[in-house]
């Protein structure tokens, strides 16, 4: 079966989130849960029909084990491919494929961390994935990761094209701008670029409002073929496709700092929803710092390459912009749990429905949603989502 | 290449350099440097693979200053280098103050002990 086989044949149906911003006593698995039932829930359906799972976690090695207990679901189908926050994008290509060949009807796909507010937090978590996961030709150079390796790219990006910190300044504060349409948002307080510049400095090019938030959580989503969702209580939300770009581990390993998998995975998104760039009205990417929202917008094919700074400029991706891009604030001021590939696509769900209240971009029909993970722009997995319109 | 009763080649990449030895890796079946240190090739998937000591001159890829509280330490430079040879590590460019240190900046590298181990870090070439 092709990727183009697949496409619209799979869609979301149901979305939940929990814990967003401080979840002050819970565990992972506690938001986690909650945002599961939530997400059963609003597609009309009962935990006891999900028979698939796709779940990942930076802790515990054998996580989708601890979700199948903990909901108390014994899924036909488990999936728990960990290659970072892109993972909650990219696994709604297994989805599609499990769905398609009957494996089983109803996955769910979850994530949550209550990094934020959990006694053994941000600190002690990388400490432990230093022993567990070591990099012997990085760690001695004491990069600040993940800050630093995102910053080595934005810094080449300068050099080659021009990029200066003031486009990556528009990127962050139109996050914020969405943010302060979004309830659920936790940063809302008001941001202009000089307060961005003016920051304090975490690893160059990069202020504190350069990078991602630190927060609590959870997030899910439930997906079913297309004949089952239009029975359903919302609004399908259709994959037309998802693809996936994994070119290397560390930032050392990343060829050319200037280009993400992103070029890869949206070529074949692209091309396996029969659409190209222009016919998108918005896109949810996956932002863990600033330049990420800008080397996305041109890996994807939306501006030229080289040109995403002069593309976000003016507000161009704020509200009221030409071309909106992360109508939630991102994880740049909406919620930022460690990996948020989920809140990505959720927010492209909630566009395509219309329920975005003060966000709502009118007329929404297709998302483009591209995940990030790794410390590097490591994977990258794109997917367009549409209205029924569009199918 | 690495006899297995002399370890893997990150076991013997270390063991180079506190021996006072920067070396990478030459693959006789493609004819590419590799580095950081493998048993296969990435490039051909060969297991040709030999230790070269390279030029040890290169030039910056790029860079950033991580800050740092001044009780902790103060600033400092994290880069990545472009060997002559083709490989590209991460390394700290020394002898200079670490927001001075510019992409396309010539660089040599030296050995030097840190906490025990022996680390490469660079040098800017006119400081030499």
């Amino acid at each position: 079966m092709s990727l183009e086989e697949l496409r619209g044949k799979a869609a979301i149906v149901g979305v939940g989130t929990a814990g967003c911003g401080e979840a002050h006593g819970m565990t992972d698995l506690e938001i986690l849960s909650q945002a599961a039932r939530a997400a059963v829930e609003d597609a009309g359906l009962e935990m006891r029909d999900v028979d698939g799972l796709c779940t990942a976690n930076m802790g515990a090695a054998l996580w989708p084990l601890n979700v199948v207990e903990q909901l108390g679901i014994r899924p036909r189908f488990v999936e728990g491919t960990n290659i970072g926050g892109s993972a909650f994008v990219a696994h709604q290509l297994q989805a599609m494929l499990a769905l398609a060949a009957g494996i089983c009807d109803v996955v769910l796909v979850c994530y949550g961390s209550t990094q934020r507010t959990s006694p053994f937090g941000r600190k002690e978590r990388t400490e432990a994935r230093n022993v567990l996961d070591p990099s012997p030709y990085e760690s001695p150079y004491r990069p600040f990761n993940p800050p630093s390796s995102y910053a080595l790219i934005a810094a080449r990006h300068m050099y080659e094209y021009g990029t200066t910190r003031r486009h990556l300044a528009e990127v962050a504060v139109a996050a914020r701008q969405w943010a302060q349409l979004n309830p659920e948002a936790f940063a809302r307080e008001p941001l202009d670029i000089e307060t961005v510049l003016n920051a304090r400095m975490i690893s160059d090019p990069f202020t504190k409002h350069d990078c991602c938030l630190v927060t609590d959580g959870a997030a899910a989503y439930v997906m079913t073929r297309a004949d089952r969702a239009k029975d359903l209580r919302r609004k399908p939300a259709y994959v037309l496709s998802n693809a996936t770009g994994v070119w290397h581990r560390t930032v050392s390993g990343m060829q050319d700092l200037t280009v993400s998998p992103t070029r890869e995975s949206a070529e074949r998104a692209f091309a396996a929803a029969r659409l190209t760039p222009a016919d998108v009205d918005m896109a949810q990417i996956y932002d863990a710092f600033s330049i990420n929202t800008i080397m996305a917008l041109e890996d994807m094919g939306i501006c030229p390459k080289g040109e995403g700074g002069p593309f976000v400029e003016d507000g161009a991706i704020a509200p009221g912009g030409r071309f909106p891009v992360n109508t939630n604030g991102g994880g740049l001021s909406c919620v930022h749990p460690n990996m948020y590939g989920a809140f990505a696509t959720i927010e492209a769900v909630r566009q395509l429905r219309g329920e975005c209240g003060e966000r709502q971009v009118q007329g929404t029909n297709t998302v483009v949603v591209n995940g990030n993970g790794g410390n590097s722009m490591a994977s990258q997995s794109t997917s367009l989502l549409a209205t029924a319109d569009v199918l | 290449m690495q006899e297995n009763d002399r370890g893997g080649a990150e076991f013997q990449y270390h063991n180079a350099l506190r021996e006072g030895r920067f070396v990478i890796q030459h693959c006789d079946g493609c004819g590419l440097h590799v580095f950081f240190p493998r048993v296969v090739c990435p490039h051909c998937a060969g297991t040709s693979l030999r230790w070269v000591e390279p030029s040890g001159t290169g030039v910056v890829y790029s860079t950033t200053t991580v800050r740092q509280r001044a009780e902790k330490g103060g600033d400092y430079d994290v880069s990545l280098i472009d060997l002559d040879e083709g490989v590209r590590m991460m390394s700290r460019v020394e002898g200079l103050p670490p927001g001075e240190v510019r992409i396309g900046m010539r660089v040599r590298a030296r050995i030097i002990e840190e906490e025990g181990t022996a680390l490469v870090v660079f040098v800017a070439e006119e400081q030499q």
